[in-house]
């Protein structure tokens, strides 16, 4: 197996009594595409959150090449090379889709490039070119998931988590969105955690699959070796 | 003619106010937070225009050259080292913060200036010019092109620059600016520096239009917030129409009702449109 790019060691995430992400361990590796699967509050986002720096945890690690990213602010763990596309995409309705993408190249290790960067994202998604003075809240939910996408290529991301990409898109538009992060994961040699709530698909997707339930990772492998049943019993918990 | 004159005197006079009105704007749409000492931030402002263009011997609008960098370091300083640690423990702290600032700078100003009147005079301070048959006074002029000046450039920085770009996005979504790399703290750093700056600009314009006192800071802030509701928050857009309707009210009510009405349009404002002062800062 390749090297090691991020790993998550016993992690353990609060919000005040309430425990969502409990003794969590995962890996990923240099290129690979993952999934996070899992019913609604099963802490997939609180465990994207908190790689991103959002969150701090309460017990374990998290390490990115060996480089521990406890305590790191999240603007220093987007320096480091590992980006997050929130739930709903969150772009800066109020800005211009290019503002919205440059704001992405916010950070020092990525400015010099920024230029490079922008002509791949309009490349990638043409529509974004054509809508680039417009500002990003008078977008389709779909263009404005592509924006926030983008923005976070502009970072020049090694790790790029994706929280629920297809909530809310219509099946046409998620297909476009999956074949252009497939494109990513192949062209830009870009390590992928996708969080889902459409298995099937993300599991035909991705290299290998974690389930979680009730903050707990309940299964984790291949897609292939992973027989139906044995995630129908970890998403249900019976 | 009458008229004519009164609207341009309006105008003139309404840059002033839309400059004090801007800093306000400013901290509410990106730090969402309401800036009691605002108003003292202005009278300091004043005072440093005395200050530097009296001990130095040089022209006020020179004095500038110092003062406003001067202020942006304070305010950058004062955000980064008290008030950003306050708003982590909430808003209320937050506001009491600058509450304290309020009376600790006037307080200051009262012991290090007295309490006397001080106003600053150019040469040029009373001279008038004929346009077109109107007498137009040349320091209105000079100061409305200073904050028009200034208000263009506050706008390229915010619009075509790192830093403009990411006060914009951390106005809009905090949590997405972090998420975009952006160090949060600096940034509403950043813009306390810009609200103090143009609070000094428009602490210049008081000086040398106005008498001001230690104790003149409530005075402006209160104008600040007309200002600041009228126009929508932390719409700059907004701020500038609403200074320049201010201006005029000032000039058409006089110094007896001037006050009163944009009172009394501040209410109806409020009482009509609240969603209006929900506002945002606008895109260009």
């Amino acid at each position: 197996m390749s090297e090691i790019m991020l790993s998550v060691d016993s992690l353990t995430v609060k919000y005040g009594e309430m425990t969502a992400v409990d003794n969590v361990s995962m890996i990923i590796h240099k290129g690979e595409m993952v999934s996070v699967l899992g019913p609604n509050s099963s802490g997939k986002t609180t465990l994207m959150n908190t790689i991103a720096g959002l969150n701090s945890p309460c017990g374990g690690e998290i390490s990115l090449e060996g480089r521990s990213l406890n305590g790191l602010s999240s603007d220093k763990i987007v320096e480091l090379g590992v980006s997050l596309v929130p739930q709903g995409g969150r772009c800066f309705s109020r800005m211009s889709v290019f503002d919205n993408l440059m704001v992405g190249s916010y950070s020092k290790r990525s400015r010099r490039s920024a230029k490079s960067s922008l002509d791949r994202v309009y490349e990638l998604f043409p529509v974004l070119y054509e809508k680039r003075s417009q500002p990003a809240g008078s977008l389709s939910g779909g263009q404005r998931q592509m924006v926030a996408i983008g923005r976070a290529l502009m970072s020049c991301p090694r790790l790029l988590l994706f929280d629920e990409l297809s909530l809310g898109l219509a099946p046409v538009v998620i297909k476009d969105i999956y074949s252009a992060i497939k494109h990513i994961s192949r062209e830009e040699d870009t390590a992928i955690v996708m969080v889902e709530q459409d298995t099937k698909r993300a599991m035909k997707m991705t290299d290998r699959t974690y389930i979680m339930l009730k903050g707990n990772v309940v299964l984790e492998g291949r897609p292939a070796e992973l027989s139906d049943d044995a995630v129908k019993k970890a998403y249900f918990g019976s | 003619m009458y008229i004519l004159q009164v609207i341009i005197n309006g105008i003139l006079l309404g840059s002033i106010y839309a400059m004090l009105g801007l800093g306000m704007s400013l901290i509410l749409g990106i730090v969402k937070l309401t800036n009691l000492s605002h108003g003292e931030f202005v009278i300091l402002g004043s005072y440093c225009s005395v200050l530097f263009s009296a001990r130095l011997g040089i022209d006020p609008f020179i004095s500038l050259l110092i003062t406003v960098p001067v202020m942006f370091v304070c305010g950058y300083v004062l955000q980064r080292v008290l008030i950003n640690h306050a708003m982590s423990r909430g808003a209320e702290p937050a506001l009491l913060v600058t509450f304290g600032l309020s009376i600790i700078l006037k307080d200051g100003m009262l012991l290090l200036f007295s309490s006397d009147a001080r106003h600053v005079s150019a040469g040029y301070s009373n001279r008038v010019i004929k346009i077109f048959g109107l007498d137009i006074s040349l320091l209105n002029i000079l100061l409305m092109l200073l904050s028009v000046l200034s208000i263009l450039l506050l706008m390229l920085f915010l619009n075509h620059t790192y830093m403009g770009r990411a006060i914009r996005a951390a106005a809009d979504d905090v949590e997405a600016a972090r998420l975009s790399g952006i160090n949060i703290g600096r940034t509403f750093s950043v813009a306390m520096g810009l609200s103090a700056a143009t609070a000094a600009i428009a602490g210049f314009c008081v000086s040398m239009k106005w008498t001001f006192y230690p104790s003149s800071g409530g005075r402006y802030l209160l104008i600040a917030f007309v200002i600041v509701v009228l126009g929508g928050l932390g719409d700059i857009r907004g701020t500038l129409l609403s200074g320049f309707f201010f201006g005029l009210i000032q000039v058409i009510g006089g110094a007896n009702y001037g006050l009163l009405i944009s009172y009394i349009f501040m209410i109806i404002v409020l009482v009509a449109s609240p969603a209006h002062s929900a506002g945002s800062i606008s895109e260009k």
